[in-house]
């Protein structure tokens, strides 16, 4: 069925809207770090070669054209420096978004069973540390979990260690930073499907014979999937390039791709590598998006 | 059709325990109360429903029979046993919800085996179950949709198909209809009395339909304000309200205000402002005071050109009061009449149109004799 007549001239306008913005903002920006990826790096400004000139003309633009190679591709394939940092952030991100939603879900669990008045202040309270800056609330972690931190303190004047122990510089702490951060993301989504549903099916299990255990495996874990899924995503995929958190609480033993990514950046000065392993990345991203995207269009279509 | 003919050949049943016995439950939301020391015996097999206003707590009576609320005070006794601390998932009672509540990640079979795979039957038996009820609400073919993938109708049906399948002794349905379109719903209370029958089943349905409930029910509980105001068959219930609120709330009727003026040889005389002696039956429940009021139901009102009052012959005291026609509305089955009387009262009368021709009709500002017998009125308190 064609759903072209559905939506008038002005309406189906607007839709283009946010293909404009991909095109801008997202598409044209990879291109050229997909172009920087091809290049070689030079000690000139701007620091790759080749540059497409568009005063030599034809001829120039087909010399620059034959000078792109996979040149770095080949490098982030030779080196497995750059294998163990992907692998690393992946794994960082699986191991951070299975802790996130472990503690996510009870919580968004619990906010939505509250009574409705309260909903709006339990969302609040999710949402606001985003009122202080991201940096300084990462900083606030290094301040508990230094070597004479709170955290030391706490447990000393407690007894239960007999000396501070070394939490900074850790992935334990790295850890805490990430799940502390990104929590809200994965509280969201969860809340908002949970939120949705219908209290009766929960009675309806109850009535045909289902404990409260029985009626959270067959009904509400299988409706809170979309959330569980949106939340996986909206914490996993940042994750896999965090920066900020891992080069402050971590220890410098082996760096996520985002630290691999800022090293080649500014401290080697190689954009075109920096570019590829950009690229590499942004690849590896769009896997866990197909297939949510996927199941999501399988769910729809089931429903017709 | 009388509801006495139908159910005639049950009242002789031998269960002289009643199934369900509700013994002075109180239910309080903060400092409303819900339901009011309500008591209430269903027999096994019964058709019964609750019908009132909404607010008036038989929403949450039934959710107490479920066992979604708690109870304050009072007793819910099923087969002689008290389960108002049993949970919900124990009871063997089951529920139709209003908007149907199935579960939407799950297929028409899996909605209707969900109850029987939580009293782990084996698995046989269970596909068994499942194909009866698939055939007993004419499903066959729909198994494997999801519930998005039907029509209301069908819907409906699943979950009453649900709700049956676990065998409960006792069947809950909380507005089951409310979602249906008329002819559909017509139908589908047809198609209800026949399930109701067909396997004995007791059914309690909560409706604010009263057409609904007369149609379908044995016997309907009316509730007002927590407390169940007459509990009779819908003949009783129209024909012989034990309140004036009943009297309104079902059925339309018309009330008037007066004094008892005389009560002669099963007779009372009530003096009226609005439309003067009106002569009526004795009532069957003692009047408080004698500040009463008559009513009369449409129907019973009858009218004539007013040359010679037909029946006058016959019925001693027939009452008969002289008015205009005010207002005319043809409804198909029948015409209702607005008369406003020369003593001021504006009496409905309802005239069926038995002729399809019909040159008899009255006419507005026509004058008219309005006449009904003594025994076709009541006397309430007012």
């Amino acid at each position: 069925m064609s759903g072209r007549r559905l939506f008038s001239v002005p309406a189906r306008r607007a839709a283009l809207a946010p293909f404009l913005w991909m095109l801008l903002f997202f598409l044209l920006p990879f291109g050229f770090v997909l172009k920087i990826s091809l290049s070689h790096a030079v000690i000139a400004q701007p620091p790759y070669l080749p540059v497409f000139d568009p005063a030599g003309g034809v001829a120039a633009f087909k010399a620059a054209i034959a000078a792109l190679s996979l040149d770095n591709f080949r490098l982030l394939a030779s080196d497995h420096f750059y294998a163990l940092s992907y692998l690393r952030s992946v794994v960082v991100a699986l191991v951070s978004t299975s802790i996130l939603l472990a503690v996510g879900y009870p919580i968004a669990y619990g906010m939505s069973r509250l009574p409705a008045r309260s909903q709006p202040v339990a969302m609040i309270l999710v949402i606001v540390p985003f009122w202080t800056s991201f940096l300084i609330r990462v900083y606030a972690w290094i301040n508990i979990l230094q070597h004479d931190g709170i955290l030391n303190k706490v447990l000393v004047a407690l007894h239960l260690v007999s000396a501070p122990l070394v939490w900074l510089s850790t992935d334990a702490a790295m850890y805490v930073g990430i799940v502390y951060s990104y929590l809200p993301f994965m509280i969201l989504p969860l809340y908002a499907t949970l939120a949705k549903i219908d209290p009766a099916l929960l009675e309806a299990s109850a009535d045909l014979g289902g404990s409260r255990l029985t009626t959270f495996w067959l009904v509400t874990a299988p409706l809170s999937l979309p959330g569980i899924g949106a939340g996986a995503l909206l914490c996993f995929i940042p994750i896999v390039g965090e920066f900020v958190i891992p080069d402050l609480l971590a220890g410098s033993a082996s760096p996520m791709i985002g630290q691999t990514l800022w090293l080649e950046f500014f401290t080697n000065r190689d954009w075109p590598v920096a570019s590829a392993l950009a690229v590499v990345l942004l690849v590896l991203l769009l896997a866990p998006l197909l297939v949510y995207e996927r199941v999501q269009r399988r769910r729809l279509e089931g429903a017709q | 059709m009388t509801n006495e003919a139908r159910h005639g050949s049950e009242a002789a049943a031998p269960a002289d325990l009643p199934l369900l016995q509700v013994d002075a439950v109180v239910k309080r939301f903060g400092g409303f109360t819900a339901v009011n020391r309500l008591s209430l015996d269903i027999k096994a097999g019964e058709f019964f429903a609750l019908l009132g206003p909404s607010g008036c707590g038989k929403t949450t009576l039934l959710r107490m029979l479920a066992g979604f609320e708690t109870l304050d005070s009072g007793g819910i006794l099923l087969d002689g046993r008290d389960i108002s601390n049993v949970p919900p998932h124990r009871r063997p009672v089951n529920m139709m919800f209003q908007n149907y509540a199935l579960f939407p990640h799950l297929s028409v079979r899996d909605n209707i085996a969900f109850g029987l795979r939580r009293a782990s039957l084996p698995r046989a038996e269970i596909d068994a179950r499942v194909a009866e009820m698939v055939a007993l609400v004419s499903l066959e073919g729909m198994e494997k949709r999801k519930p998005e993938q039907l029509s209301g109708g069908q819907r409906q049906r699943v979950a009453l198909a649900r709700a049956l399948a676990r065998r409960p002794r006792l069947l809950l349905l909380d507005e089951p209809l409310a979602a249906l379109d008329k002819k559909l719903r017509e139908n589908t209370q047809a198609e209800l009395m026949r399930l109701q029958r067909q396997l004995g089943m007791t059914f309690i349905i909560v409706t604010h339909d009263q057409e609904e409930a007369m149609m379908m029910a044995d016997r309907i509980g009316v509730m007002n304000a927590g407390r169940l105001q007459q509990v009779a068959t819908p003949r009783q219930l129209y024909e012989a309200p034990n309140s004036r609120w009943i009297a309104e709330f079902v059925g339309g009727i018309n009330i008037i205000d007066g004094e008892v003026e005389s009560r002669v040889a099963g007779r009372v005389t009530v003096a009226t402002q609005a439309a003067g002696q009106v002569t009526a039956a004795v009532p069957l429940q003692a009047l408080t005071t004698d500040q009463v009021c008559v009513a009369i139901r449409p129907e019973k009102v009858r009218l004539s050109r007013g040359e010679a009052t037909p029946d006058a012959g016959h019925a001693d005291g027939i009452n008969r009061m002289e008015g205009v026609i005010a207002g005319i509305s043809y409804l198909g089955g029948q015409t209702r009449y607005q008369i406003r009387l020369d003593r001021g009262a504006l009496l409905h009368a309802s005239v069926a149109n038995t002729v399809r021709l019909e040159t008899n009709a009255y006419d507005t500002a026509q004058r008219v004799v309005a006449y009904f017998a003594p025994d076709d009125c009541m006397v309430l308190d007012r």
